[in-house]
């Protein structure tokens, strides 16, 4: 990826708007015109430099992270141990689920790791049955018990 | 969630769900992101056919309630040379996990972390942190300071690297018109 492995350059406006907006946006009629009276930046000059940010894809998006889970559905991660003469028979098998959200190698003996994301949370159970079945490998459940941080503080 | 439903313009509501049917909408329209313009507000409430006051109130709820983590601007990594990550996996005394878990959690580098079940005797990790950084090496660093704050009560630990992406296709609510 010769294009993003280049760091872009960013100047010391750019930096202070992405590190003080990971954090959050206020929620009012004019957020950025509130967000200018708080950084002494311009609320135009704000607009423009977020719009270049996005362009430019430093940032992917600005708006609401949403939380899945809150939203009524079921979401699961599990892991497989696959032999590597199985590996590709499974994954495609696993992939062929319209449930399955995200899907990854990983290097160790559990080698297999993926999202299960269901319309209801009591289908995630059915889910896990049917891949077993389906592949003929046990399949690792490993929903969360408690989450302690969702977010990544770059600082630029 | 990628599914296609040719009739219906939202999915009906059902008990489980708390979101209702604006919620949804509101969820649809702004999952990829809002409009970057003065008003935000205005433009979705425009969309939506109702008020701006209204679309802040249900926002604003949907923050209180958990269903919005925060709205915020949310940077590419890889962009920013955030080139590498791990999953690193620790096994820590179940009872103490949420003390460490908050703490690990709150490192700069850390983007997720969890309590999860252990399987044993196959796994016996219970505490789960993703890290980023510039490279591997940087990795490095970032796991010797995970496992500096768990001290003695790291019994043992690993990071697994991903080597290969077999799928992606997101979490999505569902919609009669896909947003991607």
């Amino acid at each position: 990826m010769p294009a993003a492995s280049a760091k872009p350059v960013l100047d010391s406006i750019d930096r202070q708007l992405i590190n003080t907006l990971q954090h959050g946006i206020p929620v009012c009629e004019q957020p950025y015109l509130q967000l200018a009276q708080q950084l002494g930046i311009d609320e135009n000059e704000i607009l423009r430099r977020l719009q270049k940010l996005l362009d430019d894809k430093i940032l992917s998006r600005v708006g609401p992270i949403y939380n899945a889970e809150k939203m009524g559905g079921g979401l699961t991660l599990a892991a497989m141990r696959l032999p590597e003469e199985d590996f590709d028979r499974v994954a495609e098998q696993v992939n062929s689920f319209d449930e399955i959200a995200h899907n990854y190698t990983r290097d160790n003996v559990f080698n297999m790791w993926f999202v299960i994301a269901t319309e209801k949370a009591e289908q995630l159970d059915e889910v896990i049955i049917k891949l077993e079945k389906t592949t003929g490998y046990p399949v690792y459940n490993m929903p969360k018990i408690e989450e302690y941080y969702i977010g990544l503080h770059l600082a630029v | 969630l990628d599914s296609t439903s040719q009739s219906e313009q939202v999915q009906p509501v059902d008990s489980h769900s708390p979101l209702n049917a604006l919620d949804r909408q509101i969820v649809e329209l702004t999952q990829s992101g809002m409009p970057l313009t003065a008003r935000p507000y205005d433009d979705l409430a425009t969309q939506l056919g109702i008020s701006s006051a209204e679309v802040m109130q249900r926002m604003q709820l949907l923050l209180d309630s958990g269903v919005i983590r925060r709205i915020a601007v949310v940077p590419n990594h890889y962009r920013l040379g955030y080139l590498a990550n791990g999953m690193t996996v620790w096994d820590v005394p179940d009872e103490k996990i949420s003390f460490y878990g908050q703490k690990v959690g709150e490192l700069p580098f850390v983007s997720h972390c969890y309590h999860r079940p252990r399987h044993l005797p196959d796994w016996s990790y219970n505490l789960f942190a993703m890290i980023h950084g510039p490279d591997r090496e940087s990795l490095r660093g970032y796991i010797d300071t995970i496992a500096a704050i768990l001290g003695e009560d790291n019994r043992s630990n690993d990071v697994l690297f991903s080597t290969k992406i077999l799928k992606k296709t997101g979490l999505r609510i569902k919609s009669s018109v896909q947003s991607q």
